[in-house]
Formats: structure tokens, C-alpha cells, sequence
């Protein structure tokens, strides 16, 4: 059981926090306050720089506040949220590990954080160097030889993957017009595929959670440029047909492309590029640690076969002569030998996905931990991350537990799992939500609900290599207390949450009568 | 070697046994023998924390950032302050460790802040509807262009040339996937060619895409460009919002989704990202728009909150019929971004935008009253304006650039490398940190180059 059981209604639960209404910055404030002041004008003032017509009327109602109360408006507003540093967070597909500061720091030297994108490359050397060697370390982990770092989420290096395969075909004279994806994929697979220009053709799931062989067989044709496919799969299962799949799609011409949202399964122990695929998209803010932020900023670096090459965004990141030694410590010497510059030069690419070079940010923080790691601990991060999830998995299929709320397949999972809440919302009365919703109270952020699609009441559950036995045993004690408590008063869990800042909310209000901005 | 896992060997032996397996090895045994790397990946070795802080230490020593030297470079991304107080809110670990708020009940800190956030936008761009953020300026342009594509179903884009040549080429890049041309018009005097932007624009152009200050730094009249937009085309524009505190507004000029790169507000240069793009659009557009949207509700006890909403646009829900398949966005940098905008407040914004009007403007006449410089163009200018300088072509103007390092001065980007009929074009920047101090050592350094810098054949001094 829990340490402590959390309040069972709202008149237990009322913390100071819900007394406290939410007051934005716009209601903050009173005209005439700031927090910044102007540097004074030291040059000739001169009128009349901007014609009339072109220039702004009134001052947009931006808020007037002082600096201590802007801080405190968002630290205030900062302890409404649930957090990874506070506690476990097994949101599945989104790898919430844990972020360490190291990167935080080193992101933020003045060489990184303060440099221009469109600096020399000669003026530039550390930020490509370090450019050149994540690409070299995401090769290797890939198992592919080539990288663009440039896109700047998964979803984004997603697109990179399918206008790169249109590029491929186009160039061998091919035109064709269908993408496969599993009914298990992402919602950004299918997305993607309607956004570079294709038909999304979906592939069935066969009993053992891996892709449905002959429904792929079947549908695998000459029209079909790509088949995009997640393994581990997001059921946590490592689909056992995989090469088959591999050979199936290789024969009829198509590319096989590897969403990259569960590396942090295989990292050290598998290479998508071994199995035969030939684009492969990283999450740097799942697998790399970059800190998830709310929703962002990711990085979606991919890795590519020879044969996709030619058509890699541009500009790529090249090496050339290595410099000579010497010129000592401290700035960069003008005039340096440019071993490390960017190539423009690419006549086949596809061209550019966004702006400069990519999210660099967070290649100084992925790259920190590359290696800080070394292939030891990277291969420790995923082996870890699968024993987390078997253990946990494990611990629910305890009596109590397993009957109510059983995995969706029973095998052993990689690093995230599935358990379908159908029977617990049969026996007790509550659903999947009503448990996440429950879980709040007891101070953890609840899995992935209702994804995959295809598993009725999903539960995913991603606890990842972060954390301990004692915490994985914490959980599956409280979704134990949950159950438990349903089958005495199901309302409970039905009304969840009291603890938090705010209750349940209503969604289809928000939808039906959209407010998305405070009023005027 | 650094680790961040917690498992002793009695935990692994206690797991492994509740598992019912013997070893790690066995938990992977789906997949075959010849799928697996039988190897330690080719990487170095892991490092010490302090080891690895030393490495990136000098990695950063390597390269000239804007604290090493006095830049005016800008083209997309300008040297602006960022507050302290930005770094101590985005530091938390509130703000930085959660994921997308898929939990409204734990997650009001960033619902509430993206709400700020989209009311910030929307008075700045004098439009009704926001989103929370999507990933930056070049690739907010291509997915204005998708919006449209969708919207009304045509499939011509009319482009000016005064936009970003990364907003062009990005756009290119996802025109093709979806299915649509791309016509450009050419700038004349500096801005957008009135005549050649009408005569471009027919019944088949699905988005009319204007940028503001456009890349050459003039100030494009967008009003009448938009007026000229046939009936259900989607006039999109790409504004600079630091220089929206002084010039008018997408809204009051008739433009339809306004989008931009969000860098300026509060966000660090970090070689190019992350940063964030802004997307905001008439109401006609609120359930077309790509990404995330925070709403206000109520809860169950009738207190005020927030939630994503309107989600059956987005890929998660809709999927391969989603208005765009972005998941991951910027919402730390968003959050920075609705930061920045409430420290300079209402009236910072217009304060900042006079300062840089007046300390470009005297830039513009120190710089183009030295021997061998002209400007391009005579179009008013907020932050950023273009010069001719009389060398050999872009090798000339990067051995002034080298040059005036050599001194401790960037005195910006030389415009040949994107635009080939400028290939002695310059492009400076003024931030709020570029005193006229500043500006006075970069007319003296800029002098010096071109004295030393071999004139062009043929052409008089």
C-alpha cells in the first residue's frame, strides 16, 4: 500500500493551491509598471524615419508588470505543474528520463549559447566539430552512415524520412503513391504521410502484437514507396518477423523508415541499420535527454542508408584536411585551416526543412551525454529501461491486479508495456481515465491512456531507466490500493482528482466555446 | 563513466527473479542472435561529469560567439538581451521537466503560460487566434503554405523575394511533398514589385506569402499587397516581432496567418535553435491551424482552468486527415517568448522598436557615407538594412568581414551567399545592444577593410 492514502473526496482534498484561483499576467499588473528599461537614445534623434501608414497605432496590450512580480506570477504558476524532478512520470512513448544539469550548464557557455548561426565556419570550428561527432555517434548507434541533424522534432524528421524516399524514387524514374504504417503507429506517422503527398495505407497488428505478415504481403506492392514502422512497437513489443518484414518490403522497391520514439529500447543492443532500414529518425528529447519542456524543444536528427545519401537535406556537415596543430588554447584564430564547414553543394537534396543548422541546443546536450555514457552506459540506459519495465510489468501481474487490469500481450515487453483496462471497467466500473485520473492523488503522472488505438481502455506504461526498484514497487502498491478502493466505492476513482490544482476539467466546453486568448 | 541508473546487483538479482528470467540477456530474446550488435558500439568512453564540462568547455573556446566580439549580424537571428529572470523561470525544473500537458490537472503551469502566450501573440499580430508554438520561422512559412493548401485546395504559391531564403527554400522543400509551385516576385527599389506581385497573383493561388521588414531590411507596404489578393487566397506574412512594437500590424493590413521566427523574444541564439515560431490567423483559420492551442474551461468545482483543445485538428486524434503532424513543439521557448513580452511590457516593446529605428537609421547614414559603400536600397528600414560594397564580389566582402574580426567586429552577412544578384551586398543588424559607440568602431573598421580591399575593375570609386 501507499505511504499515505490520498483524500477519498473534495471536501478531504481542498488544498490552499485550489483555493487559490488562476489569475493570469494580463490581470497582473497596473498600467505604467515595467520591469525593463529602454538603453536612453545616444544618437541624433531623427523624424519622420517610418511613414504614417506603416507604423503601429496603438501599442499592443502586452501586461505592465514589475520584474518582482513577473517572477513571482510564474513561479507561482510554475508549482501548478507535475514535474519529472518531482516525481515518476511513466509516460509511455515519451522516455521521461531523467535530465541531468550537466547539460543545462554546458549548453549555456556563452561559445554555444551566444553564437550566431550564420558565424563563419572558420569562427565556428567547435560548434561543427561537435556538429560532426553526435552525427558520427548517432551513425553508429543507427548503424548507418550518414546523419542530417537539421530536423527539429520527430514528427519533422518523419517528413525528412518521406520526402526523402519521394526523392530517391523520382530519381530512379519511379512514381508511386502509397506509405504503410501499422494500425499500432504514432498519429505524426499517417500525418506525415498526407503531408509529403502520399495515400496512408494501413497494416493490420497479428496476435502477437508484431505486424500482421500476410495483411503486409498482401498490400505490398509497387506502389508503395515506404512502409514506416516503430520496433519496438508501441505495444513495447519487439515485432519477431522483423527481417521478413524487412525482405517484403525491400522487394517491391520501397524504403523501409524507422520511427525512432522506442531507441531507448536497443540502444548498444540492436542497430535499425543492421535489420536492413534505410532512414531512421532519433528523438533527442526521448532517448538523448534533452528536457521535454512542456512539449518542446525536441530534436529529430536522422540517419540514412548510402542509397538515401545523395538527397540529404542541406547544408550537411563536412571534414575536411585536419587543421594543424597549434594556435594554443582560448579564441579562435582568424584565418585557421577550415577542417569542419558546412556544404551547400548538394545537387540532388531534397533542400532545407528549417531555418540554419538545426536545433544545436540540444546537439550540446544529447552530445554531453553521448558521452558522459560511452557505449557502456548507453547499452546499460536500455538494458536497465527494459528490466525497469519487465519488473514493473512483473509486479502487476500480481493477484488483484492482473485480473482487472491484464497486459495486452503476454510476453515480455521491452521498455514500455500495454495492460487494457476492459476488465476493470467491466468489474468495477471505472475506466482507464478514472485510474490515471486516481493516480494524481497519489502523486504520480499517469501513463499513456488510450494509446495504442487498437487495445481496448490502453494503459502504456514507459518507466524507463530512471528509476528504482523502490519507486516501480511504490506504483504498482498504489495502482494495487486503486483497485482495491474502486471495488468498495468506484466513485472515488470517478471523481478523481482532489489533490490537484485544479479537478477534472471540461474539455468539450473548452472545444464547443473555444476561449484561447484572454479577452480585451 | 557518468550513469544516471540506480539498479545494484541485488536489485538486478531481486528483478530479475520476480521476472522469472535468469539474466538481462534473456530479456531480449525476441530478438534473434544475428539482429543483435554482438559488440560494444564503436563510441569513446564514457566520461566524468567534470571531464565532460572540460570537453564542452573547449569545444565552446572554439568557437567566436557575440560575447567575443561585437556583432551586426542578424538575417533571421539577432543578438538581443535575454533577462535574467527568462533563464531563472526556464531553469525550473516545473517548466523544463513535464511533457506536452496531456494532464490538465497537473499541468496548468504550462497550459496557463501558452495561454498568456497565445493572448501575447494575438495583440501583438492584431489577430484572433494563436497557436502554443510551432518550431521556428523557415519551417512556420512551409506550414502557413500547408494550411492554405489545405484550405482552399489550390495549388500555386506566389512568393516575394523579400523573403528569408530559408523561409523560401523550406517552403520549396514542403511544396513538393504536398503538391504545389512556387512563382516568386522580384523586389524592385527594395521591396516587393507591386506590379509583378498583382500580375503573379490569379484564381489558382492557394497562398500570397509577403515578409516584414523583408530580408533586405526595408519595410514592405503590405496593405495594398494584400488588398491584391484574389478571393480565397491565404495572404501570409513572416514578421520580425520585435519590429511589430512600430510598424502595423498583420491584422490591420489585411493578412490572413502571420508567422515568424520567435528567436528574438527572450530566446538565445544556441547556433540557430531551438527557438520558436509563432502562428497566428483570422478566425476563419482557428480549426485549420497546425499544433497545439490552449483553452480556458471550467472544472468540476467550477474553479477556472486551461486545457488543450480543439485537438481533434491534430495528428494524435485525426491522423493521416490532421492539419499538420507536428507533435513536439517549442513550449519552453514559448514560455520564454511570453516571459520576454511581459518584461518589456506594453510599452518596452515600442520603446525597444524606436531605438533600433533611430540607431539603424544613423548606422545606415554613418556606414553609407564611407568611401565605397552604397546603399541598395532607400526603402525605410526598423533594424537591419543593405549595403553595396564596392569589392570583388562575395570573396571581396568575406575578406572585409575577415578583416574587420580581425578587429573584434562582425560586421554582418554577406548577402551574395543567398542572393547571387547581390554578391557584394552586406547585411547589418542594430540590437538594443549595439551602442553607437559600437556602430562608430564598426564604420571605422568597415573604412579600414575596404581601404585595404583591391577595387573592383571598371568600376569608379
Amino acid at each position: 500500500m501507499s505511504e499515505h492514502s490520498p483524500p477519498r473526496s473534495a471536501t478531504e482534498g481542498a488544498s490552499p493551491m485550489q483555493r487559490e484561483p488562476a489569475v493570469t499576467i494580463f490581470e497582473r499588473g497596473a498600467p505604467g509598471r515595467r520591469s525593463f528599461v529602454c538603453p536612453e537614445l545616444d544618437v541624433p534623434r531623427r523624424d519622420g524615419l517610418l511613414p504614417e501608414h506603416l507604423r503601429r497605432a496603438e501599442p499592443p496590450r502586452l501586461p505592465e508588470v514589475s520584474e518582482p512580480e513577473l517572477a513571482r506570477h510564474y513561479v507561482r504558476l510554475s508549482r501548478r505543474n507535475f514535474d519529472l524532478d518531482s516525481g515518476f512520470y511513466p509516460l509511455g512513448s515519451c522516455t521521461m528520463k531523467h535530465n541531468p544539469r550537466l547539460h543545462e550548464r554546458v549548453a549555456a557557455l556563452p561559445g554555444h549559447a551566444r553564437l550566431h548561426p550564420l558565424q563563419d565556419p572558420r569562427r565556428a570550428q567547435g560548434a561543427l566539430e561537435l556538429m560532426w561527432n553526435l552525427e558520427r555517434a548517432l551513425a553508429e548507434i543507427a548503424g548507418l552512415p550518414h546523419v542530417s541533424l537539421q530536423p527539429s522534432a520527430g514528427s519533422h524528421g518523419e517528413l525528412a524520412g518521406v520526402l526523402l524516399t519521394r526523392a530517391y524514387h523520382a530519381d530512379r524514374g519511379e512514381r508511386r503513391h502509397k506509405v504503410l504504417t501499422p494500425d499500432t503507429a504514432h498519429g505524426t506517422n499517417p500525418a506525415t504521410v498526407t503531408m509529403a503527398g502520399y495515400d496512408v495505407v494501413k497494416v493490420g497488428t497479428a496476435p502477437d502484437g508484431g505486424v500482421d505478415i500476410e495483411d503486409l504481403a498482401a498490400k505490398a506492392d509497387t506502389d508503395v514507396a515506404c512502409l514506416m514502422l516503430t520496433n519496438p512497437n508501441t505495444l513495447g513489443l519487439w515485432d519477431r518477423h522483423i527481417e521478413r518484414i524487412a525482405a517484403i518490403v525491400h522487394d517491391v522497391g520501397a524504403t523501409l523508415y524507422y520511427d525512432g520514439a522506442n531507441l531507448n529500447a536497443v540502444m548498444g543492443v540492436s542497430r535499425p541499420g543492421d535489420i536492413g532500414f534505410d532512414i531512421v529518425h532519433f528523438n533527442l528529447h526521448k532517448s538523448f535527454t534533452q528536457p521535454h519542456g512542456g512539449g518542446g524543444p525536441g530534436s529529430g536528427p536522422i540517419a540514412v542508408s548510402d542509397r538515401i545519401e545523395p538527397y540529404l537535406m542541406a547544408p550537411t556537415i563536412v571534414r575536411r584536411a585536419p587543421a594543424e596543430p597549434g594556435g594554443g588554447n582560448g579564441a579562435p584564430a582568424d584565418g585557421a585551416a577550415l577542417e569542419f564547414d558546412l556544404d551547400f553543394d548538394r545537387p540532388k537534396s531534397i533542400g532545407r526543412l528549417r531555418g540554419f543548422q538545426g536545433n544545436y541546443g540540444c546537439f550540446v546536450r544529447a552530445y554531453a551525454y553521448i558521452r558522459s555514457l560511452g557505449a557502456e552506459g548507453l547499452r546499460d540506459a536500455s538494458e536497465v529501461a527494459v528490466l525497469n519495465a519487465n519488473y514493473l510489468l512483473a509486479r502487476l501481474r500480481r493477484a488483484g491486479v492482473a485480473d482487472l487490469l491484464p497486459a495486452a500481450y503476454d510476453r515480455l515487453c521491452m521498455h514500455e508495456f500495454v495492460l487494457s483496462g476492459a476488465p476493470m471497467k467491466r468489474d468495477l466500473g471505472i475506466r482507464t481515465l478514472d485510474l490515471a485520473k486516481r493516480l494524481l492523488d497519489h502523486g504520480y503522472h499517469p501513463p499513456t491512456v488510450y494509446f495504442p488505438l487498437l487495445v481496448e481502455e490502453a494503459l502504456l506504461i514507459e518507466p524507463t531507466e530512471t528509476e528504482t526498484r523502490e519507486t516501480l514497487d511504490a506504483f504498482a502498491d498504489a495502482v494495487a490500493a486503486i483497485l482495491a478502493e474502486a471495488a468498495e466505492d468506484p466513485e472515488i476513482a470517478r471523481q478523481a482528482p482532489y489533490t490537484t490544482p485544479v479537478r477534472r476539467l471540461d474539455e468539450a466546453a473548452a472545444a464547443k466555446r473555444p476561449v484561447i486568448r484572454q479577452p480585451a | 563513466m557518468s550513469t544516471y541508473t540506480a539498479v545494484t546487483d541485488g536489485d538486478r538479482r531481486a528483478m530479475l527473479e520476480a521476472i522469472g528470467v535468469s539474466s538481462i540477456e534473456d530479456l531480449f530474446a525476441d530478438i534473434p542472435a544475428e539482429l543483435r550488435l554482438g559488440r560494444e558500439l564503436a563510441l569513446p568512453a564514457g566520461m566524468t561529469e567534470q571531464d565532460v564540462y572540460e570537453h564542452l568547455r573547449e569545444l565552446a573556446a572554439r568557437n567566436r560567439s557575440a560575447e567575443d566580439e561585437i556583432t551586426f549580424l542578424g538575417a533571421g537571428m539577432y543578438d538581443h538581451y535575454v533577462p535574467a529572470v527568462v533563464d531563472m523561470l526556464l531553469s525550473r525544473s516545473e517548466f523544463l521537466t513535464p511533457y506536452t500537458p496531456y494532464q490538465p490537472e497537473v499541468s496548468q503551469g504550462t497550459l496557463q503560460a501558452m495561454f498568456e502566450y497565445q493572448t501575447a501573440i494575438c495583440e501583438l499580430t492584431a489577430l484572433p487566434v494563436s497557436n502554443a508554438s510551432v518550431y521556428e520561422g523557415p519551417s512556420a512559412v512551409a506550414s502557413a503554405g500547408y494550411l492554405a493548401r489545405l484550405a482552399n485546395g489550390r495549388r500555386r504559391f506566389v512568393v516575394s523575394r523579400g523573403v528569408h531564403p530559408h523561409s523560401r527554400q523550406t517552403l520549396e522543400t514542403y511544396a513538393h511533398g504536398f503538391g504545389a509551385e512556387i512563382v516568386e516576385v522580384p523586389l524592385r527599389d527594395g521591396v516587393t514589385d507591386p506590379q509583378a506581385w498583382a500580375g503573379a497573383l490569379d484564381e489558382d493561388t492557394a497562398a500570397a506569402f509577403v515578409q516584414q521588414p523583408n530580408f533586405l531590411g526595408a519595410v514592405e507596404d503590405v496593405a495594398p499587397l494584400a488588398a491584391a489578393a484574389p478571393d480565397g487566397t491565404v495572404v501570409v506574412g513572416a514578421y520580425d516581432p520585435i519590429a511589430l512594437g512600430v510598424l502595423a500590424p498583420p491584422g490591420a493590413c489585411g493578412v490572413h496567418v502571420a508567422v515568424g521566427e520567435g528567436q528574438g523574444l527572450g530566446n538565445r541564439l544556441d547556433f540557430g535553435g531551438p527557438s520558436f515560431g509563432f502562428f497566428a490567423a483570422t478566425d476563419a483559420y482557428l480549426r485549420r491551424m497546425p499544433g497545439r492551442i490552449a483553452g480556458e474551461t471550467v472544472d468540476a468545482d467550477g474553479r477556472r482552468g486551461f486545457v488543450l483543445t480543439l485537438q481533434t485538428r491534430e495528428q494524435h486524434i485525426r491522423r493521416e486527415k490532421a492539419t499538420s503532424n507536428i507533435c513536439t513543439a517549442q513550449a519552453l521557448n514559448a514560455l520564454a517568448g511570453i516571459v520576454y513580452l511581459s518584461w518589456l511590457g506594453r510599452r518596452g516593446l515600442v520603446e525597444l522598436g524606436e531605438l533600433l529605428l533611430q540607431r539603424t537609421a544613423y548606422a545606415r547614414q554613418r556606414l553609407g557615407a564611407l568611401d565605397g559603400v552604397r546603399a541598395l536600397h532607400d526603402a525605410s528600414v526598423v533594424r537591419e538594412f543593405a549595403l553595396g560594397l564596392d569589392v570583388e564580389g562575395l570573396e571581396g566582402v568575406r575578406r572585409v568581414i575577415d578583416r574587420c574580426a580581425e578587429r573584434g567586429i562582425n560586421p554582418g552577412f554577406a548577402l551574395g551567399s543567398e542572393l547571387p544578384e547581390h554578391p557584394d551586398g552586406l547585411l547589418v543588424a542594430i540590437t538594443e545592444q549595439r551602442s553607437r559607440a559600437d556602430i562608430d568602431r564598426l564604420a571605422e573598421a568597415l573604412g579600414a577593410a575596404l581601404a585595404a580591399e583591391p577595387r573592383p575593375q571598371g568600376v569608379a570609386a
